[in-house]
């Protein structure tokens, strides 16, 4: 996974959080970096996921494995993003460290909240975030069967980078 | 479990296992786990010698010439070895040079195995299960059952 190739050309600059959008069912959406302080909201929400929208193992179902897996993921140098409407947290995305000076993607939202145009801010604003941060490449891995999503990464300038496994992998240069 | 020695399954046995209803696994199975240089096939060496060691099923790991191997041959022998050695069942290992996951296929296929026995996958730094060639080769050109350990 060490020879994982990226575009040769970064990608435009993209917004940075905090910052709010109203999305396509009206809510008015809040999206800011999340912290320490965000841990019990966060546990809220996977906990009230739909377990239909998993995708390759994550998040857990049960609220124990979900605090460990969340633990996981505020490492030193993990950036979180959350979006939040009237204060709860309704989506989630993440640059992940990989140990090889690159960073994994996610991006979760609660399924009465999806098909609103909450992920594709959200991992604009993770992107910026990322920038800011000096993140350069970023790699995700999603279900080859996910059309929406994988539409979604190309439109935000992710491109294959290897279609050979179970699941498609795909990069980007920030 | 000494079972083991005595219970090489022959034609009379797998003819029988087939006319067993579903559900009654109580005759030995014959197992082929599959390992590469990857934890996960370790890990599913220790899980299966501890199922083995109950049922007492007839097991045989085949070593595979795997791409992303993190150790060479010698030494997943080696760690193999260790592993079946600390444990109480009595398993063959066997070098299985070549494409994995056509090789494990046809071996299970020629030497009637009923069952072929992978590690789950690996899991990204996120925690994702991603699934490797060799498993998604078996998954879908086996005619025998498969089972992927977690």
């Amino acid at each position: 996974m060490t020879d994982r190739t990226y575009p040769d050309e970064p990608v435009d600059s993209f917004p940075e959080p905090p910052d709010s959008f109203t999305d396509g069912e009206g809510r008015t959406i809040g999206i800011e970096p999340a912290d320490a302080d965000d841990f019990e909201a966060l546990v809220d929400m996977y906990v009230d996921f739909d377990p239909a929208d998993r995708a390759q193992g994550i998040p857990p179902v049960d609220e124990e494995p979900i605090r460990e897996w969340l633990d996981a993921l505020f490492v030193e140098g993990a950036l979180n993003v959350v979006a939040r409407h009237d204060g709860r947290v309704v989506g989630h995305a993440l640059l992940m460290p990989d140990g090889h000076g690159a960073y994994e993607l996610a991006v979760f939202v609660l399924h009465d909240y999806q098909g609103a145009g909450i992920g594709t801010e959200l991992l604009k604003e993770l992107l910026g975030h990322g920038q800011a941060e000096g993140v350069e490449q970023v790699w995700l891995t999603v279900e080859r069967w996910n059309d929406p999503a994988i539409a979604l990464y190309r439109k935000l300038g992710f491109e294959t980078s290897d279609a050979e496994s179970f699941e498609l992998e795909m990069s980007i240069r920030l | 479990m000494t079972v083991l020695a005595e219970s090489g399954p022959g034609t009379t046995d797998r003819e029988r296992r087939r006319l067993l209803p579903s559900g009654y696994d109580r005759v030995d199975m014959k197992l082929l786990l599959g390992i590469g240089g990857s934890p996960d096939g370790i890990d599913a060496l220790e899980r299966t010698l501890e199922r083995v060691a109950e049922t007492g099923d007839d097991l045989t790991v085949a070593l595979l010439d795997t791409v992303s191997t993190d150790y060479d041959l010698d030494e997943l022998e080696q760690k193999a070895r260790e592993r079946i050695d600390a444990s109480d069942v009595a398993a063959e290992t066997r070098r299985v040079p070549g494409h994995p996951g056509s090789k494990l296929t046809e071996i299970a296929q020629r030497e009637g195995f009923d069952r072929i026995v992978l590690g789950g996958g690996q899991r990204s730094p996120m925690g994702k299960i991603n699934l490797g060639e060799v498993a998604e080769f078996v998954l879908l050109n086996a005619d025998i059952s498969v089972t992927l350990v977690r």
